[in-house]
């Protein structure tokens, strides 16, 4: 059920302030969610003012700043900083995005940055993504064929083959998509998110994956893949520029087609 | 520590709404207030068959100022149900689900409910 208000423990409070070191002058505003698990204190969001001019360009050069400079005890995920690991996924702005590839002057005033949404939250920037995981393994995603492969080769596909799965096996499962979504946010014990269902998709259309209609089978709850209730902001916020809407349009598609 | 003890991230009060989440919950909330619109209706008919007296007294009150602004706003969500219903058909068919597109749609659906109500009450009055 829709809960809109945030448990007692989760409410914000008021946090501290850090002034810039040396004021060069260009100086900006960094507001970050912090939360320390040892305290027992309600999460807060401190604000942080930076030098920009000994600034890196992008949110997550920032965070690092502040870890290196002001409070080395701030938390968060990151590891390739180039938008191919999925680590550093956090709400920017008020929109979900990886903090190495979204640039400090894409966002205009103070740059917000807070957990993904609605996740527990372990520390600071890191929420537990144990369901989103278990999410992903529940859709089984490898390759399931009995016919068994040529002897002398692998299991080729034409080109336009693969191009069906070329766009939604880019998925980082960063979770950004999941976690925009305000069904997910209401039934994420039931609903799959987008990140699950793309990769499902993915699935579907492989051609040499041949448990397609068990793939449908488990799909067609109203819970799992029908609580899409086509919002879009997977699709608005995916860091890759993927569409799981798109995806989810075209497996309840599927289901409709082998009915009739 | 339990991990249940972890605190909520925050969601719907940091998130930056795009058009097209404000386009969909529209599309509830406009199927909920009609549902309550279909009431008034239901409400209006009884008042025409217990004839001109009970008529009259319905009439007056739908004809006040808060009366006409609950009409315009019931003939709104109508408009709008409908435009944002046909958007979904089309979804419903993979077409239109590009980011750009469904981006375009969503101001399309708001722009056309606007047009069509206003129409609605220049062709009444």
């Amino acid at each position: 059920m829709a809960e809109f208000r945030l448990p007692k423990n989760s409410r914000i409070t008021r946090g501290k302030h850090f002034d810039a070191a040396n004021g060069s002058g260009n100086t900006r505003t960094f507001a970050v969610y912090r939360y320390d698990p040892s305290t027992g204190e309600n999460p807060r969001v401190d604000t942080y003012e930076l030098d920009m001019d000994s600034c890196g360009p992008m949110v997550l050069d920032a965070l690092i700043k502040i870890k290196n400079e002001i409070d080395p005890t701030l938390t968060f995920r990151r590891s390739c900083r180039e938008g191919i690991c999925g680590s550093c996924a956090m709400n920017i702005d008020g929109g979900n995005t990886l903090a190495c590839t979204r640039a400090n002057d894409e966002v205009s005033g103070d740059v917000k940055i807070y957990p993904l949404p609605h996740m527990p939250v372990v520390k600071d920037l890191v929420t537990d993504l144990t369901n989103f995981y278990a999410q992903y393994a529940s859709i089984k995603p490898w390759l399931q064929a009995r016919t068994p492969p040529p002897p002398d080769s692998e299991r080729l596909q034409s080109k336009e083959d693969q191009e069906l799965i070329n766009e939604p096996s880019a998925c980082i499962l960063c979770a950004c998509c999941s976690t925009s979504c305000p069904s997910y946010w209401w039934n994420s014990d039931r609903y799959l998110g987008p990140a699950a269902l793309l990769a499902a998709y993915r699935w579907l259309v492989d051609t040499r994956d041949e448990a397609t209609g068990e793939r449908l089978d488990e799909l067609e709850d109203p819970f799992r893949l029908y609580r899409c209730h086509t919002i879009m902001n997977c699709t608005q916020t995916c860091p890759k520029n993927l569409n799981p809407a798109l995806a989810i349009a075209e497996t309840k598609k599927m289901l409709a087609a082998r009915k009739y | 520590m339990n991990n249940n003890d972890r605190p909520l991230s925050p969601h719907i009060s940091i998130y930056r709404w795009p058009v097209t989440m404000v386009s969909s919950i529209l599309h509830r909330a406009t199927g909920i207030a009609m549902a309550a619109g279909f009431a008034l209706l239901v409400f209006w008919l009884a008042n025409t068959a217990n004839g001109p007296g009970a008529y009259a007294a319905l009439a007056a009150v739908m004809g006040s100022t808060v009366g006409r602004i609950l009409l315009v706003g019931w003939s709104w969500a109508f408009f709008y149900h409908l435009a944002n219903g046909i958007r979904h058909l089309v979804w419903d068919t993979g077409r239109g689900l590009e980011k750009g597109q469904a981006t375009a749609s969503a101001w399309f659906v708001i722009a056309a409910s606007v047009v069509l109500t206003a129409v609605f009450w220049m062709v009444l009055s």
